[in-house]
């Protein structure tokens, strides 16, 4: 088959890193194409090059059969190619079709014709199969609703080539499997897809064929049909990689967390969290199931103090802590790992060695009275750095150059390090590449097995499942039942989470 | 340094330099248009501002006040807020200065002048304490508030040297400062110069020093810089940032406060009624022009204090008027501001603006 697309030996630097180093690449007419690899790879960056946001030092590209440049993001738009950013962009406040003519308005003489937009993204959301709300606004919607709008966007546009980065790790598993139907309707009508994700199940499912990156070069592109997972994680990683959690039984000693009939309220003061108990034991994993939006992230912002809790109470080791400041909630020892790192896990702006002290800058040894101790700082940072394999050009750069599953690993180490005695790990391994993924399920395994115990709250309930030692389900605010993580499974979580008791009390 | 803080160090400067470049090629352009000659005029512009020795004792003393505006709004911004206050802060300062300066007698100047600079800064920092405490505690913007305490400065300042601190004469001005509270000027040090450039000059690169210690080698500092880059981040991280906005505008008011005290202490000797011409407000520009750094805005406001003597020279000198000035620096402030403009023009860093 003559590709539609094809990159040959693409080269991109950034100052002390190869992003891309002699990468080839090529796309199929109407085919599912996924690329992926670890962290930092390359694969945002070979993707930004197509896109024109970032110029190749090296290499070419060929398209329709003709070579060409793609100086700008218009340019790219112009022949046909469209992106959906692994961060959206849209306007919160502007509707969804206002969001998906921006740019390139229809006019009649110098207004914005709005008649004519409704129509168009109306015609389009029918043609595609792609059911949105044309008058709701962003900030309104759903976060699979907004990857939607994304979508219609680069359609609107023209694009025959829509490349997604990591599409899938904002959504639920019910939006997962609505937005590969999307997939598979926008093949059929002759586009062709590159996909960007870290979970080889969806490569599996969804993909003709993947194309593995390591490193900044390429590894090879394989047929689905002739892969398996174990083969391409190995591609990816260059060594066998653990799909399975092991562990040994847990040994649980005393009790470290003791909710009690805690109730908060989310930003719009509706009740978010309803009368939840819960307890944690040292050595033990207490994983919290549930669909995104049912007050996982409101407890845990209670339990961490960013949240006012309307009633009820937390104790930490006997204590009571319901109601401090994040501040001294941290001082009794608490690490904690938030969902979204670009809010609040990190200073994206702020350098490696910065970022590693963020909640314990105040503490020695990185203070010394009001001064930084900045030798202190950097050899913690370099330390981390290399315990927990962060691929960084050095301490100095910002955050926001790295690679999103690096930026997670400074969090990871960061709260892992402080020696704490509970660990609320929400999310841990979101956009995260497999052998991260291997290695931050194993240092929350240890830190169990040194006593320490674990809140974790995560979307993947196969992460949840083979994680935790006791799971509690977590519907519209309340806990609906407390399982053995033996006990569980799949089709057990899932009618919890969707409120269904199997044995109505 | 190493290569990458070198080169780190060319891509802060390229905006600025470029942005500078750009301004005088516009202001050519204007002066050609207006029947000018350019390469007199610049000339001219530059022998003002640096053509002797005195010339330039005259341009650090109009840079002086622009040192400590620009430091003043630079700090403020690292907490993530703008305070268009400065000139209102800086006028609070200065009434102190003039009363404490003029009435505490019998002190020796050891106790005398700390005394009085410190009770500007005081004054000014007090001042912007108020949008200050109203941001973190109501959430009221600090843009509208620091304005409002503008005015109320201005009708403040009018009232009290026009009528309750007036010294006899025909100006409306204070009586003057005490000896022990003056800061000592070139004019009196050295006998080539008649510069009313003082000690103040020194306390602003002591502040440059203070201000960048305390931003990048402390704790608060950290605290300070994490609210303004992320207020969500610096939550989680245990750090109050309401305690971190107050505190950021009773600094930067006391930056304005000293700004006040200069011009009091050092440069005029009495509060004159209109002492002036908006530096709080070209402290604003500063900043900008200096990327909020304490270097870039003792740089940006060398840069200002130069084109303000030069272009009065310039003036004088030629048949280009002084209003040319205020264009340079519009032009000048405006790519800045328009920063991608300037990187467009020069492509050696195009593109790398980084979409992750
Ligand atoms: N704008 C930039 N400036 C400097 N370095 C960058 C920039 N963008 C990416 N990099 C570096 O280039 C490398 C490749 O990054 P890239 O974002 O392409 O990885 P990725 O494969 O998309 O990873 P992830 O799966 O974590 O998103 C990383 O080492 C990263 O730190
Ligand atoms: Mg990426």
């Amino acid at each position: 088959m003559q590709p539609i697309l094809s990159m040959e030996s693409i080269t991109k630097r950034f100052p002390g890193v190869i992003a891309n180093d002699g990468v080839n690449f090529d796309l199929h007419a109407g085919e599912i194409h996924a690329l992926v690899g670890e962290n930092g790879a390359g694969k945002s960056t070979l993707m930004n090059v197509l896109f024109g946001l970032y110029q190749p030092e090296e290499g070419k590209i060929i398209y329709k059969g003709e070579e060409i440049t793609i100086d700008e993001p218009n340019h790219a738009i112009k022949l046909g190619i469209g992106m959906v950013h692994q961060h959206f962009k849209l306007v919160p406040p502007l509707t969804v079709t206002e969001n998906i003519v921006l740019g390139s308005e229809p006019k009649r003489g110098l207004k914005f014709d709005k008649r004519k937009a409704s129509k168009d993204v109306e015609d389009l959301s029918k043609k595609y199969g792609l059911a949105v709300d044309p008058k709701a606004k962003i900030e309104n919607i759903s976060v699979g609703m907004q990857q939607r709008v994304e979508i219609l966007k680069t359609l609107y546009r023209g694009a025959d080539i829509i490349i997604l980065d990591e599409p899938t790790a904002v959504l639920t598993p019910q939006e997962v499997h609505e937005f590969f139907d999307i997939l598979k309707e926008l093949t059929k009508q002759g586009k062709s897809i590159i996909f960007i994700t870290h979970k080889l199940n969806e490569v599996m499912e969804i993909a003709n064929r993947a194309t593995v990156m390591r490193r900044g070069k390429t590894m090879g592109t394989v047929n689905i049909s002739d892969t398996s997972p174990t083969q391409l994680a190995e591609m990816m990683v260059g060594r066998q990689v653990l799909l399975r959690v092991e562990k040994a039984e847990a040994k649980p000693g005393k009790e470290v967390l003791k909710v009690e009939s805690l109730s908060a309220m989310d930003d719009r003061n509706l009740s978010a969290v309803n009368n939840v108990s819960l307890n944690i034991r040292e050595g033990e994993i207490l994983g919290i199931a549930g669909v995104e939006g049912n007050g996982q992230s409101e407890l845990i912002e209670v339990l961490t103090g960013l949240r006012k809790p309307t009633s009820g109470e937390v104790f930490l080791n006997g204590k009571k802590i319901t109601g401090l400041t994040s501040k001294q909630i941290k001082n009794h020892q608490l690490g904690y790992i938030p969902e979204d790192r670009h809010k609040r896990g990190l200073v994206l702006d702020f350098s490696i060695s910065e970022n590693v002290i963020l909640g314990i800058h105040n503490r020695k040894p990185f203070a010394k009275g009001v001064n930084l101790n900045y030798n202190e700082i950097n050899k913690h940072a370099d330390n981390l750095i290399e315990k927990y394999d962060v691929r960084c050009p050095n301490r100095q750069v910002h955050v926001r150059s790295l690679s999103g599953g690096n930026q997670q690993k400074i969090i990871i180490a960061r709260e892992l390090e402080v020696d704490p005695v509970l660990i609320i790990a929400s999310q841990p391994t979101r956009g995260v590449d497999i052998g991260a993924i291997e290695f931050i399920h194993s240092q929350i395994i240890q830190a169990r097995d040194k006593g320490k115990a674990v809140l974790l709250v995560s979307a993947e309930l196969q992460e949840v499942m083979s994680l935790s030692d006791r799971i509690a389900v977590i519907y519209e605010g309340e806990i609906v039942d407390v399982l053995d993580a033996k006990e569980a499974t799949e089709e057990k979580l899932g009618l919890l989470m969707a409120g269904i008791r199997n044995n109505e009390k | 340094m190493r290569k990458e803080d070198i080169y780190k160090n060319i891509k802060e400067l390229l905006v600025p330099v470029g942005a500078i470049a750009l301004g005088l090629l516009v202001g050519a352009i204007i002066i050609l248009m207006i029947g000018g000659n350019p390469i007199e005029a610049y000339k001219a512009l530059f022998i003002g501002a640096f053509g002797d020795k005195n010339k330039i004792a005259n341009t650090l003393a109009r840079s002086t006040p622009l040192i400590f505006s620009g430091l003043a709004v630079a700090f403020a911004f690292r907490c993530g807020l703008f305070n268009i206050g400065v000139e209102g802060q800086m006028f609070v300062g200065a009434l102190a200065a003039a009363y404490v300066g003029a009435n505490v007698t019998g002190l020796p100047k050891v106790i005398h002048l700390p005394l009085t600079v410190i009770s500007a800064m005081l004054a000014g920092g007090l001042w912007a304490a108020v949008p200050g405490v109203l941001k973190a505690k109501r959430g009221v913007h600090e843009v509208i508030n620091t304005i409002m305490m503008n005015f109320i400065s201005y009708a403040l300042i009018a009232f009290l040297v026009t009528d309750v601190l007036r010294a006899p004469g025909q100006t409306p001005r204070t009586v003057g400062i005490l000896p022990s509270a003056q800061l000592a000027r070139l004019s009196e040090l050295v006998n080539w110069s008649n510069s009313r450039l003082n000690t103040g000059f020194l306390i602003g690169l002591a502040a440059c020093a203070v201000i960048y210690y305390l931003l990048w080698k402390t704790t608060v500092g950290y605290e300070v810089r994490s609210v303004g880059l992320s207020p969500m981040a610096a939550e989680y991280g245990g750090i109050n940032s309401n305690q971190k906005i107050i505190l950021a505008m009773v600094i930067s008011g006391a930056l304005g406060g000293l700004a006040g005290a200069e011009r009091i202490l050092g440069f005029d000797r009495a509060l004159i009624l209109g002492f002036s011409p908006g530096f709080g407000f070209e402290g604003i520009a500063v900043a900008l022009l200096g990327r909020n750094h304490p270097v870039g805005v003792l740089l940006g406001a060398l840069l200002f204090g130069a084109l303000s003597n030069g272009g009065a020279w310039m003036n004088f000198s030629t048949d280009v008027p002084v209003d040319l000035i205020v264009v340079l620096q519009a032009v000048i402030i405006f790519f800045v501001a328009a920063d991608q403009i300037v990187r467009r023009l020069f492509p050696k860093k195009k593109k790398d603006w980084g979409v992750v």
